[in-house]
Order: C-alpha cells, then sequence, then structure tokens
C-alpha cells in the first residue's frame, strides 16, 4: 500500500514540476492536461486509500529518515487512518475541481501553466500535511501550504495590492508558526519524539507534569504545549487576532480563495487540533482558550461580513466566521463535529467561492456588489448553485451545513468548560449574522435592480479591474466553470445527511479523536440526542424556543436581508448613517490592520532603524573608528618630527648626545 | 592510504593559482580563465574521495599525513580530518568552483590575478580545515586573510579601501591573541599537536583566558555581536565572488575554531562562560535581525542576515547536546550554500544594473522570470523553509534550545518572523511589482553561465532540505566523542 500512498501524494507534484519547470515552453494543454491527470490520479488513489481503511487496514509507518540526531529520529512517514483518508478526499476532489475550473478562469491569463503549477503543488502540499505521521513532516506540510500560498495571492505580482497581501499572510503565519514550532520543541524536548503514536502514548503520564516558565509559577505542561500549538492554528486557520491575513488574500485568483482560502489550507489548523487530541484533552485550560477564540472569531468576524461590498470579501468573512464555529466545535472537544464543519464546509463554500468567481467573470473582473443586481437571467446555473451553497452555509435543514452547524451548536450548549456560555451564546448569534450576510450577497448579486453596465467613475481603468461597459450584458460561464459548480452542489446539499451518523455518533473515528468522555462527555449526550439525520431536520421546524433556535434565526436573518436590500434599500444607508460609530469601527475591521500596520510593521522598521543607526553605526563603529582616529591622531602628533631632513636627524642626534653625556657625566663629576 | 588526499585538496589549488597567476596579463584572459576553472574543478575533485572513503563509525582523524616541518619548536605538517571538519574541504573547494564560474564574464581586469587570488586562497582555507599542528593552523589562519584582502582592496567598490583596512585589523587583532595563546599552549605541553592539546589538563584560571583568546579570533570572524561591523562594509565592497567566498567559507573558520580549540581545549572555561556565548548569540539572533530589516542596501542586508544565521551556529554549539551541534554545523553548510547563492543573485542583478540599493529595482520578475524563480527559492531558504537546507539547522537548533530553555527557545524562534520579514520584504521590493524604474526594463534574463551556477546551488539546497541524513551521517560519532569529551572537567 505505501506505493499507492506515495502515488497519491507525488502524483500531482510530478504534475507541478513538469508544468512548472516547462512553464515558459510548455504548450497550455500540456500543463493544464499533467496537473489535472496528476491530482484525478490522486484522487482516484485517495478512494481506493479510503475503501482499505475502511476495511480495516490502517497504516502507521516511515517512508525514509530524514536525519537523526543524538538520541533522536526523524521521520518522513505515513499515518493513515479515517481522519486522514476523509481529509484527502476531501483534498483531492475540490482541488480536482479547482483544476478543472481554472481551465475556464484562467483562460486569457498569461500566468496559465505557473498557475496550474502552483495549485498542483499545493496539492501536494496538503497531502503531505496530512498524511504525516510525525509533527516534523506536519510542519513541512504546514510551511510547504504557507508557501504555495504566499505565491499564490501574489499570482499578480505587478499589482501592489497583491505582493502587500501576499507578505502580509506570510508574516502573519510566521507568527502562528512561531507558536507552533515551540510547541514541537516542547514536545520533543519531554516527549523524546516526535512521532504522533509515540507521543499520545506518553501523554497521559505528562498529565500533571508541570514546568516553570516564570518566576515560581508552575504551568501544566501540556496546556503550554497546547497553547502552542494552537497558535500555529490560529495563524493558518486564520482566528482573531491573527485573522487579518485572510481577507487580503482574496487579493489571489478566485480559484485559489476557494481551494486553499476555504476549503483546505485554512482548515489545516481544525485538522491539526483534532489530530492532537489525544494532548488537547489532557488541558481544559487549553480547550477554554480554543473555544474562546473561536467563538470571538466566529461571531466578530461575521459582523464584518455585514457591511462588506466586495463579493470575494463578504465570502472570506463568512469563512474566518465558519472557521471560528469548527475551533469553538474543537474546545468543546467535538473533535468530529470540527471535522464534520470541515468537510461540509469545505464543499459549500468551495462551491460559493467557485460561483463569486463566475460572477466575478460575468462581470468581467467587477467585484463591487453594488454594481450587479439581477444575474440570475443572465446566469442561471451560477445563479442556483450559489443559492445552494447559499442555503447550506446559513444551515437550512436537510442541506449539509445544517447538520454540522447545529451540532457545532448543540455541542457548545452541552459543553461546561469556561467560557462555553459565550460561545454558545456567539455560534448561536452568529448563525443570525451568517444568514443576513449570505443573503444581503445572494440578493444583491442576483436579484432587484440590474445596476451593472454603468460608468463607474470611482474605479481606476487599469486593465484588471474593467468590468462591464454600459449596455454590455453578463454571460452565464462556460462548462469547465459552471461543471465544478454544480459536482460541488451535489455534496453540499447531500453529505451531510449521509455522513453525520458515521461520523458524529458511530465509529467513524474511533481510536482516532480521543475524547476524555468521563470528564467532558458532550459527545455522549449529543449521540443521545441523536435520532436519525430526517428526526434531526424535521425538529428544527417544530422547535418552539424560537429565540434558541438555529433555524428560526437563520429564516429571520434571511428575512431582514431581504427586507434591507430587495424591499427598502434605504434602509441599510440610513442605519450606517444613524449609527455611524458602529459602522465605521466595522468598516475598519475594528482596527486591526491599522493596528498591526503602526505598531507590529512600522514599529519593527523603526526598531530596525534604531538598532542599526545607534548601535552599529555610533556605538560599535564609532568605537572602531574612534580608536582608528585616535591612532591618527597620535601619529599625527608624533609626525612633525618625522621631517626627513639629515640634518634635523643630525642636530637631534647631537642634542640627545649632550644630554646623555649631562646625565652620565654631570654626576660623576659632582661626586668628585 | 595511497594518496596524500588532504595535501591534494590543499595544494592542488595553490599550485593551481600560482600557473594562473604565470599567465600575466589580461592578454592571456581567456587561458587564465580555462586554467582556473580546471584548476578549481580538479580541486574539488579530489576532495569527493573524503567523503566516500570517510569511515563515519571512529571520532579520531582520518586521512592523516604526519611529518616534521620546524624541528626545534616540535611543529609538524600534520594534517588529517574528522567527521567536524570533512565536509567542510568539500564545501569550500566546490565552493571555488562556483566562484570562478561566477567571475568568468564579469571581472574584465587583472583575470589572472583575481581568480589565482581564489585558488589560493580556496588551498589555504582547507589547510585550517585540515591542519592539526596548532602553529600549521596559524599559519593558514593569517595567510588566508592576504588574499581576501587583496580581492576586496583591489577588484572592491568605491570605497573598498577603508572596508580591507578594517576587515583587515579587525581580523588581526584577534589573530595576535589567539597566537599567544598557542605559544601559551606550546610552553605548557612542549608540542603544537593539536590533539595533544585536547588532553592538557589545564588550571580553571588559564582556561579562562585561553578561552578568551580563542574568543577574540573566532568570533570576529564569525563574526560574533558586538565584533561583526566590519563584515557588512566588507560584503557591500567586494566583488561578487569575494562575497561569495567571504560569507560561504570565511565565515566558517571561526565557528569551525570553537569547536576545534574553545570547546576541547578549554571546556571548563566553555561551561562556565555558556550563559556569554548563548547571550551573544542571541543577540546575533534578535538585534541583527531587526538591523537586517532597515536596510537598504541588497548585499547589506544579506550580509547582516549571515550574521544572524551565524547567530544561530554559535548557539548550537554552546547549548553542548548533540542535537544542538550537529543542527549548527548543518547550518554552517546550509549557510555556504544558501548566503553564496543570495550574493551571487545580488551579483546578478548588480552586474546588470550597477547598483545594489534596492529602490533602485522593482518589478524585476517581469523581466526576469527565471532569476525570479531562483532568487525566491533562495530567499525562502534563507527564511528557513522546510524542504530547503535552511530549514534544517535552524530546526534543529530550536528544537534543542527549547529544551535547554524555553526562553532562549523563544528567542531564537524569533528568526521564523524577522528571517521572513527581512528576506521576504527585500524581495518584495526587487522582484515583484510593477516596473517603476526603467533600467529594469532593461534587464536581462539569466545567461547560461548564471543558470547553471544558480541552478547548481538549487540542487544543493533542495537536496539537503529533503535529505539531510547523509550529512549527519558524517557528523554523529565525531560530534559525540566531542560532548563526551567537554562533559568531562579538565582541571
Amino acid at each position: 500500500m505505501v506505493n499507492l500512498y506515495l502515488l497519491a501524494a507525488l502524483a500531482p507534484l510530478v504534475g507541478a514540476i513538469v508544468a512548472g519547470l516547462f512553464c515558459r515552453v510548455a504548450p497550455r494543454w500540456l500543463a493544464a492536461g499533467v496537473t489535472i491527470a496528476g491530482v484525478a490520479v490522486s484522487f482516484v488513489a485517495s478512494v481506493l486509500i479510503f475503501n482499505d481503511v475502511q476495511a480495516g487496514h490502517p497504516f502507521n509507518g516511515a517512508v525514509y529518515t530524514w536525519l537523526t540526531a543524538g538520541s533522536y529520529r526523524f521521520e518522513v512517514g505515513f499515518l493513515i487512518d479515517s481522519l486522514t483518508t476523509l481529509m484527502m478526499l476531501v483534498v483531492t476532489f475540490v482541488s480536482l475541481m479547482v483544476h478543472i475550473y481554472t481551465l475556464g478562469y484562467m483562460k486569457d491569463d498569461a500566468g496559465y501553466n505557473r498557475f496550474f503549477s502552483y495549485i498542483s503543488l499545493f496539492t501536494f502540499s496538503m497531502l503531505m500535511l496530512v498524511m504525516a505521521n510525525n509533527f516534523m513532516q506536519l510542519f513541512f506540510g504546514w510551511e510547504a501550504v504557507g508557501l504555495v500560498s504566499y505565491l499564490l495571492i501574489g499570482f499578480w505580482y505587478t499589482r501592489p495590492t497583491a505582493i502587500f497581501a501576499n507578505l502580509k499572510a506570510f508574516l502573519v503565519n510566521r507568527v502562528g508558526d512561531f507558536g507552533f514550532l515551540l510547541g514541537i520543541g516542547l514536545t520533543l524536548a519531554h516527549f523524546g519524539s516526535l512521532d504522533y503514536a509515540t507521543v499520545f502514548v506518553q501523554a497521559p503520564e505528562f498529565a500533571n507534569t508541570t514546568i516553570n516558565l516564570w518566576g515560581s509559577a508552575e504551568w501544566s505542561l501540556l496546556t503550554v504545549i497546547c497553547i502552542c500549538l494552537f497558535i500555529g492554528a490560529m495563524g493558518k486557520s486564520a482566528q482573531a487576532p491573527l485573522h487579518v491575513w485572510l481577507p487580503d488574500s482574496m487579493e489571489g485568483p478566485t480559484p485559489i480563495s476557494a481551494l486553499i482560502h476555504a476549503a483546505t489550507m485554512v482548515t489545516a489548523g481544525i485538522f491539526m487540533v483534532s489530530r492532537m487530541s489525544p494532548l488537547f484533552e489532557l488541558s481544559t485550560t487549553a480547550l477554554s482558550l480554543v473555544m474562546f477564540i473561536g467563538a470571538m472569531t466566529a461571531l466578530f468576524m461575521g459582523f464584518l461580513g455585514m457591511v462588506q461590498n466586495d463579493i470575494k470579501r463578504v465570502v472570506a468573512y463568512s469563512t474566518l466566521s465558519q472557521l471560528g464555529y469548527m475551533t469553538v466545535a474543537l474546545g468543546a472537544s467535538a473533535y468530529s463535529v470540527a471535522v464534520f464543519h470541515l468537510m461540509t464546509h469545505a464543499f459549500f463554500k468551495a462551491l460559493l467561492f467557485l460561483a463569486a468567481g463566475s460572477v466575478i467573470i460575468g462581470m468581467r473582473h467587477d467585484q463591487d456588489m453594488r454594481n450587479m443586481g439581477g444575474l440570475r437571467k443572465y446566469m442561471p446555473i451560477t445563479w442556483i448553485t450559489c443559492l445552494v451553497g447559499s442555503l447550506a452555509l446559513i444551515g437550512t435543514p436537510f442541506f449539509s451545513g445544517f447538520y454540522s452547524k447545529d451540532s457545532i451548536i448543540e455541542a457548545a450548549r452541552l459543553s461546561h468548560i469556561p467560557g462555553a456560555g459565550f460561545a454558545y451564546f456567539a455560534v448561536l448569534a452568529g448563525v443570525f449574522v451568517t444568514a443576513f450576510y449570505s443573503f444581503r450577497l445572494y440578493f444583491l448579486v442576483f436579484h432587484g435592480e440590474e445596476r451593472f453596465g454603468k460608468a463607474h467613475t470611482e474605479h481606476g481603468h487599469d486593465e484588471e479591474h474593467h468590468g462591464l461597459a454600459p449596455g454590455q450584458k453578463p454571460h452565464e460561464s462556460p462548462w469547465v466553470v459552471t461543471l465544478p459548480l454544480i459536482l460541488l452542489a451535489i455534496p453540499s446539499v447531500l453529505i451531510g445527511i449521509f455522513t453525520i451518523e458515521p461520523l458524529l455518533v458511530g465509529d467513524y473515528f474511533k481510536d482516532v479523536i480521543f475524547v476524555d468522555a468521563a470528564a467532558r462527555p458532550v459527545m455522549v449526550e449529543l449521540a443521545e440526542e441523536f435520532h436519525g439525520a430526517w428526526a434531526m431536520a424535521l425538529h428544527a421546524f417544530t422547535s418552539l424556543k424560537i429565540w434558541l433556535s438555529p433555524f428560526w434565526l437563520a429564516l429571520a436573518g434571511v428575512v431582514l436581508s431581504w427586507f434591507f436590500y430587495m424591499k427598502r434599500p434605504d434602509i441599510p444607508a440610513a442605519i450606517a448613517r444613524r449609527f455611524s460609530g458602529i459602522y465605521t469601527l466595522l468598516d475598519n475591521k475594528y482596527y486591526f490592520d491599522k493596528f498591526n500596520e503602526i505598531v507590529f510593521a512600522r514599529g519593527a522598521r523603526l526598531v530596525g532603524e534604531g538598532f542599526w543607526k545607534f548601535g552599529d553605526v555610533a556605538m560599535i563603529d564609532g568605537l572602531v573608528n574612534g580608536a582608528a582616529r585616535l591612532v591618527a591622531r597620535v601619529a599625527a602628533l608624533l609626525r612633525p618630527a618625522q621631517t626627513g631632513y639629515v640634518y634635523h636627524y643630525a642636530f637631534t642626534m647631537v642634542v640627545g648626545l649632550a644630554l646623555l653625556l649631562a646625565f652620565w657625566v654631570l654626576p660623576l663629576s659632582l661626586v668628585k | 592510504m595511497s594518496y596524500p588526499l588532504l595535501s591534494l585538496a590543499i595544494w592542488i589549488p595553490v599550485a593551481a593559482g600560482i600557473i594562473v597567476l604565470s599567465t600575466g596579463s589580461d592578454r592571456n584572459a581567456g587561458l587564465a580563465r580555462i586554467l582556473a576553472l580546471a584548476g578549481a574543478m580538479l580541486g574539488f575533485v579530489v576532495t569527493l574521495p573524503l567523503y566516500v572513503g570517510f569511515d563515519t563509525t571512529t571520532a579520531a582523524m582520518q586521512f592523516v599525513e604526519s611529518s616534521v616541518w620546524i624541528p626545534n619548536f616540535n611543529i609538524h605538517y600534520r594534517l588529517g580530518v574528522d567527521g567536524i571538519s570533512v565536509l567542510f574541504v568539500l564545501l569550500n573547494s566546490l565552493i571555488t568552483v562556483f566562484v570562478v564560474l561566477a567571475g568568468w564574464q564579469v571581472i574584465k581586469r587583472k583575470i589572472a590575478q583575481y581568480n589565482a587570488a581564489f585558488l589560493i586562497m580556496s588551498g589555504l582555507m582547507n589547510g585550517i580545515f585540515c591542519a592539526l599542528d596548532g602553529m600549521l593552523f596559524y599559519v593558514f589562519f593569517e595567510a588566508s586573510l592576504i588574499p581576501l584582502y587583496l580581492i576586496i582592496g583591489i577588484w572592491g567598490g568605491p570605497n573598498r579601501v577603508y572596508a580591507a583596512i578594517k576587515f583587515f585589523l579587525y581580523t588581526l587583532l584577534g589573530s595576535l591573541l589567539f597566537l599567544l595563546a598557542l605559544i601559551y599552549l606550546f610552553n605548557v605541553s612542549g608540542s603544537f599537536s593539536i590533539l595533544e592539546w585536547h588532553d592538557l589538563r589545564i588550571p580553571q584560571n588559564a582556561q579562562i583566558w585561553l578561552f578568551l583568546a580563542f574568543l577574540m579570533a573566532f568570533a570576529v570572524k564569525v563574526p560574533m555581536f558586538p565584533v561583526h561591523t566590519w563584515l557588512p562594509d566588507a560584503h557591500v565592497e567586494a566583488p561578487t565572488g569575494g562575497s561569495v567566498v567571504l560569507a560561504a567559507i570565511a565565515l566558517k573558520l571561526g565557528a569551525y575554531g570553537f569547536l576545534r580549540f574553545s570547546l576541547p581545549i578549554a571546556p571548563d572555561a566553555a561551561h562556565e562562560l555558556t550563559w556569554l556565548m548563548i547571550a551573544l548569540s542571541l543577540i546575533a539572533v534578535v538585534y541583527i535581525g531587526f538591523v537586517a530589516l532597515a536596510q537598504k542596501d541588497m548585499k547589506k542586508l544579506v550580509a547582516y542576515s549571515s550574521i544572524s544565521h551565524m547567530g544561530f551556529v554559535t548557539l548550537g554549539f554552546f547549548m553542548l547536546s548533540a542535537l544542538s551541534v550537529e543542527g549548527a554545523l548543518v547550518q554552517m553548510i546550509s549557510h555556504g550554500f544558501v548566503s553564496a547563492a543570495m550574493f551571487l543573485c545580488i551579483g546578478v542583478l548588480y552586474d546588470r544594473m550597477h547598483s545594489r540599493q534596492i529602490a533602485d529595482y522593482g518589478g524585476v520578475v517581469n523581466t526576469m522570470p527565471k532569476f525570479a524563480a531562483l532568487f525566491m527559492l533562495f530567499a525562502m531558504a534563507n527564511a528557513g523553509l522546510p524542504a530547503t537546507s535552511g530549514f534544517v539547522g535552524e530546526f534543529m537548533v530550536i528544537l534543542a534550545a527549547v529544551k535547554f530553555n524555553f526562553w532562549i527557545g523563544f528567542a531564537a524562534a524569533t528568526t521564523l518572523i524577522l528571517g521572513a520579514a527581512y528576506t521576504l520584504w527585500m524581495y518584495k521590493r526587487v522582484v515583484f511589482g510593477a516596473m517603476t524604474n526603467d533600467p529594469v526594463r532593461e534587464l536581462v534574463d539569466l545567461n547560461r553561465r548564471e543558470f547553471l551556477i544558480l541552478a547548481l546551488l538549487a540542487l544543493c539546497v533542495l537536496g539537503m532540505g529533503l535529505y539531510p541524513q547523509p550529512f549527519t551521517e558524517v557528523m554523529h560519532v565525531s560530534v559525540d566523542n566531542l560532548l563526551k569529551h567537554v562533559a568531562l572537567p579538565k582541571y
């Protein structure tokens, strides 16, 4: 089987190398063909591996020894279990869809081959991340997906905004990786190994180990490790306050927003914490932090989605908010629920991004929703699939998002760790917010007055952002774009109803995800409440406590957005004027960017400048040059004596001789 | 042992250098280049058996040669390599090939002399890594200064005289104290054999003085904070080849000295002064990282980045664990590849635009896509991205540091952020963006020679990042032996 694992991982790499190395000479069909074939092979292999694992053949073993040093051994290897195979299926399927979609989306782009190379390289990196059987390789994949994300955000490298965004994304992620690496270091220092299995087996023995970090305060070792690891997850999965890079990452081409910044890479943090469940389960403090951060992100990033006008940014903030939901589930010890939402979200959010991309093509690269409206007539497939995606996102009963999101809300309700109350409120309120911004987007884009085709002077007339000319109508996108939409719409509807039972109450994750059921019985209680997928959906309609029912909250959000944007479009503007303080706060994204810009970016530059000018130039070189100058000055004082004239020297000798004689002879004569 | 491989590794380049020198004036430039390349390649080829024939199961010196040199003072011509030094002989010989190639069309005057200087320097530096006699080491150590001094002083930039003299005085100051230490050791032991010195029993007080004397010599070379300010000036003024050798090899000499002299001869002093060494190393990592951020000159930026990376080397050495010392050695080799590549990349730009100022560039990717791709790889390696060689050493040292003390690990790990910040910010300003400076529009992408050099280095960087085991395998026994030796009190 190892060969099959290697095939699954390496096939996209081969595609990436071929398309990348020869990107300037290879014909387009070759680059596209070889990468799509690579990912398709990988997808098929993933299906085979999935079946094999389901048949009871998980795998954990090394492929080669990367490095040995002292008593430590670092290996590159695979851990293939039900969590891995689920991630592999999601990654390769979405990646395949995005590859096909790219045929249409990037049709006119000069960087066509390069783009295919990057997304295949990404697929390889992501597979290495999820297939790793040790922390070191996890970190490898972790940073590699970060690299590809960096390359892709900056894909249009002549745009100043794009190259600002990609640097920002890389650096913010590096802040997370900083914590992550410290967590890995602590793990190695205390467990003596970076192999998952070895570490997890030993973990319970360290439950009461404390370490001294500062003064006399003793910290639980596992709490520190888990918090450090979670900081890594906060970077990659864009949790507040390390979320700032994700909205800006929308500067990249839309296919990668779907693949990387919605479906796969940003969920790496969720995957990682689920993988580390044997460690996190031993630290309630860490879980509380996880839950709190997730709840903050879920609610407050949702608010930001309500005021965005750029279609991609709405979806981006929605992604942030949904990642917050997953994180809340992690904090509630409902890891399998988090992974479940990760999966459903991967489908419907990839769908929404690709639909947004289709709209953007139709609008000729105008992304401002204020210039859209009424597109349903012109882009029927995009319209329907986007509606499906939105319904799944807001948690409409029977749609996949309903099952996963409702389970998260239930998990938050059932959890009793510190912070669970706030988290429950946040995820519940978030349902209303999600429904509002999702349908705000939907109505603004597909319904109402047709606002496109008007000359908008506020836009620059650079080539990338032209938009529709007056009188031009949008067209439905070609089949290579709409086919992935349809193929993603199907699981967006159906995947939840079919998989909730095995994933959440069944034993799909048995022996893979570890939950301390005695201390935190959330999953057990969830299972007790569960009476089948149909019953769960039907129950949503019959819930009586309207304010605590996600379904009614979502409906309220939809109705309100309909009222605001279809019925009385004057109201939102009036509200924005009336509550201008709050609006400004939201419009400036809580001033996170400004704060980072001033304190961290400018601060670091100033510190660097200061260190350099005062430390290196003034002090050290001042001393060095000062010493040199001192020598020069002393030399200058002595130099007049060195005239080079023989009679000067002769005169000096005579005087000297006289003095010496006086010195020796005079005392003698005095004695006489 | 059939061939005196180490002598060949030292004297082939030197002899080649003398032959190249004999071609004289620039009329024979073509011949000089070809002879230089042949000499460099031959010099590299003879080092290959050192790796292939290396016995990884012993910590003893291998390929040993010994004969009397100056009997009156018991000075021997004694050579040998162990797991710590052998890789540097290979690295040095390989880099010399790249340097000769890098100067192929770029150096336009005194071509024979230029190439000869590099070849002779390469041989002398091999001598440093091979010498087992203190006096022989010292002679090589000092002699190698002269070619580098000449390279900066003759083929350097406008401010080259200041830089060359600063470089020379800085290193000379350290060297004099080093000589005193050697003479002291000779007086105590009656021998100049470094291996015999390793077993000397020296009082703690004397060990401290010895350690400090060594420190002065080696810290300047590494360079460690606060005796590092010669390096940015030297780099800025040096021609590309000079920068490459300086960063890739010359900086390693000081670090190597710590392992060959300071730690084994004065282990108790090393233990006592660990705090000092770690503090200076961390200052190099953090403080210099910030300083690099503020640089406007690409070469200065990479020079500061070198100092910061070398901070990891000294940090790794003085945490005295197998993981940290091997990590530091890996970092040294990796830095040899990465810094060489970074300086070559800057050289490629400089040859075209005659500017090192970041502000004069912008949008280079539009006209030089091949260059941009390779430069990206090296920038990422410089920022320590996994799967490049830059990651391996940093990873090992940071892991070892977290084990040693969490906060030391914390400070060391800031390089993840700082290293990425200064490297990629520079990359962004130079390579990405629209072409705002007109000369950038005229740029021509890499020619075949440049592409060949950078592609070979890229293979080295990736190969070492993906499979570092062959590198550390060689070190294990020697490092373990060294650590055991250092752990025993000696006074």
